[in-house]
């Protein structure tokens, strides 16, 4: 049995994915304990150092979770998010690890169960790739 | 006269020239050149060697020229820039005249990326109208082109190419002024399937008087199949292949036939556009038919100036 | 400015290998513009190098500065002085210049390139850098323009364009513009077309690229 619980963040926008978050605590929607929402302004704002830094300092997975596609307060933030998180991808491949443990998501205020699935779905996918490489997670 | 050439005296007494194209082997064989050289003995004032066409190696230009000279006939040297520098292009047209060579083209060569060798450097230190001045620099000057003198004469007749077809299409005329002033005394056009396109070309020459300064052949490629008209159409930059033409070609019971019979009706047109003054046969890889189609297009025999 | 990229990570780690005190330094010029070699590239390079050695089980100790400007003695030196000995490799961040800069003050330390320099270019947009000068030595923009032949024509013509101009591309690519098109068209447009009426003289080589290396000597500012 695989009893390995991943630590993810999740750097979460403002306008939309934290407000789903909270959507699903008051619509009493469970999701896995496993995440660490980091609440910012806008996607946009996630830069790959983040995304790096977050890995490095012990998390197994990291994922962005910005607006719906064309509905960003900011414009284009949410886009410019999605080639962030892709590069970072490529960098993790770079050094072989795993590019999967990033990942980019798109939700509205109004998804609570979305905000839920997403958080379930990767904790899975994180569960199934084990712990992170760089061995700092003691949950093990 | 600057060279004496046969092509030269042709030209000079006003004429209509008749020039072919010999590209020599990839290989050493000489044998190669000397039958090109015979079937277009009777049929060809002077015979353009090739100087690693389309950037493909083979035998040197200057070697073909040798070899055609021995079996009577006169060659015109092609040389591009593209494989030499000042010092090789020069130190090479010595060469040439003191093998008895009497007509050169100057060109600036296809780009080594479509040849056999598509990771060489290409050279390109001068360009073909650069090139065109440092021969007649050296002809009428004896000078190389650094100024210094050069010891005897290089009595070289000089040829360069225009391509009507290129673009942008007004800059092609002031182009070949450039050319002609640069001291080229013979020009041999890209190939020409768009007759009213050459036409058109050819009115702005005469409006800039560039038809009395030098000699127009026009350039005629025998096409042999649909697949080979088709293949110019699409792949050959530099080339206007009309869409009427491969249909033609598509559309012919005997596909030879209908290419000699486009070429003979090209050359007819092209005799009756004031300031063409000869013709530049390419038949590449189809050396056997250009008798033929001199003969019918009556410019036979040959007129010996 | 000179536009360079990061090497491969493999060609990186493999290269420090055996170096356990890094300093990643970045250079605030030309590589910081071009995204390459600046603080945000230096941070995101040393945390890459830490990443490898923690998944490897082993340790680094990495630094993370930059310089204002690494081809400048001294803009490097004041730091330097004070690091360079503290650690087993600088990975420099500049281009091919500023890793030589470093090389000439510090001999003593060992300086590896983090990055390819590729060449002298421009922003087309954020994140599209063209080529758009071979530094030839002998700048002829004022006469085609302010469009560079020996960068953007594939056959470097003075004089052109040649036969294989077409719709306004290079015979070489559909994708590559005819800088002889680009040049013809501005000069209509600034009414000057006639000046390409002239043969451009051959160019002088000497004192381009092709002469082995350069050095300029301004007497007024030497001391």
């Amino acid at each position: 049995m695989n009893n390995f619980e991943p630590l993810i963040a999740v750097f979460s926008c403002h306008y939309c994915s934290y407000a789903a978050a909270d959507l699903a605590g008051s619509s009493r929607i469970q999701y896995p304990p496993n995440i660490r929402v980091i609440k910012i302004p806008c996607t946009g704002r996630v830069s790959v150092n983040h995304i790096l830094k977050a890995l490095e300092c012990g998390a197994d997975g990291v994922y962005v979770a910005g607006c719906l596609e064309g509905t960003c307060h900011f414009i284009s933030g949410n886009f410019k998010a999605k080639q962030r998180v892709q590069y970072a991808k490529n960098l993790l491949s770079e050094i072989n690890m795993e590019p999967e443990r990033v990942q980019m998501y798109f939700m509205s205020a109004a998804e609570g169960a979305k905000f839920a699935n997403v958080a379930k779905e990767m904790t899975e996918t994180i569960r199934e790739l084990g712990p992170s490489p760089l061995g700092q997670n003691k949950s093990e | 006269m600057k060279s004496g050439s046969n092509l030269e005296r042709i030209l000079e007494s006003g004429q209509f020239a008749v020039t072919g194209e010999c590209g020599p082997p990839k290989g050493s064989s000489p044998k190669v050149v000397q039958k090109k050289g015979e079937l277009l003995k009777s049929c060809c004032d002077a015979l353009n060697v090739t100087d690693n066409q389309t950037a493909i190696v083979r035998m040197s230009s200057l070697s073909g020229c040798v070899i055609l000279q021995g079996i009577g006939l006169e060659p015109v040297l092609q040389m591009v820039v593209r494989d030499r520098n000042r010092l090789a292009l020069q130190s090479d047209i010595l060469g040439a005249v003191a093998l008895g060579v009497g007509n050169i083209l100057c060109l600036s060569g296809d780009h080594q990326k479509f040849g056999n060798h598509p990771t060489a450097k290409g050279v390109y230190d001068i360009d073909s109208m650069q090139f065109i001045r440092m021969v007649k620099t050296m002809r009428d000057e004896h000078k190389f082109i650094n100024g210094e003198e050069i010891s005897g004469d290089v009595p070289l007749y000089i040829g360069a190419a225009a391509n009507p077809f290129a673009d942008p299409f007004e800059f092609r005329v002031t182009r070949l002024a450039k050319k002609a002033n640069a001291g080229a005394d013979f020009i041999q056009t890209q190939g020409i399937f768009d007759v009213a396109r050459f036409a058109e070309w050819m009115k702005m020459v005469r409006d800039r008087g560039l038809h009395e300064k030098t000699h127009i052949l026009a350039g005629l490629i025998p096409i042999k199949s649909v697949g080979m008209a088709r293949y110019m159409r699409n792949n050959v930059s530099g080339l206007s292949v009309p869409k009427e033409l491969v249909d033609r070609m598509a559309d012919a019971k005997d596909a030879k036939e209908e290419g000699v019979k486009i070429c003979l009706e090209t050359i007819e047109e092209l005799k009756d556009i004031e300031g063409v003054h000869g013709i530049h046969i390419m038949a590449v890889a189809w050396e056997d038919i250009v008798p033929r189609i001199v003969e019918e297009a009556g410019l036979m025999p040959r007129p010996v100036v | 400015m000179i536009v360079a990229e990061r090497k491969p990570m493999e060609e990186i780690l493999s290269m420090i290998e055996d170096a356990n005190r890094i300093l990643v330094l970045g250079c605030r010029g030309c590589t910081t513009v071009c995204c390459a070699g600046g603080p945000k590239e230096v941070q995101e390079l040393a945390t890459l190098i830490r990443m490898n050695r923690k998944q490897k089980g082993t340790t680094v100790e990495t630094l993370e500065a930059s310089n204002e400007l690494q081809c400048e003695p001294q803009s490097v030196g004041p730091l330097l002085e004070k690091l360079a000995d503290q650690f087993d490799v600088i990975l420099s961040m500049a281009c091919g210049a500023g890793v030589q800069t470093i090389v000439k003050s510090f001999p003593d330390v060992r300086v590896l390139p983090a990055l390819n320099t590729n060449f002298i270019g421009m922003a087309e947009e954020h994140g599209v850098w063209t080529e758009v000068c071979v530094a030839c030595g002998d700048c002829l923009l004022g006469r085609t323009a302010g469009i560079c032949p020996m960068t953007r024509c594939a056959k470097q013509l003075l004089n052109g364009p040649c036969g294989g101009s077409m719709k306004g591309k290079c015979e070489i690519s559909k994708d590559v513009d005819c800088a002889w098109q680009l040049i013809i068209d501005r000069l209509t447009r600034l009414g000057r077309l006639e000046v390409l009426e002239e043969i451009y003289p051959v160019k002088d080589w000497s004192a381009g690229w092709h002469r082995g290396p350069q050095k300029i000597v301004r007497e007024d500012l030497t001391s």
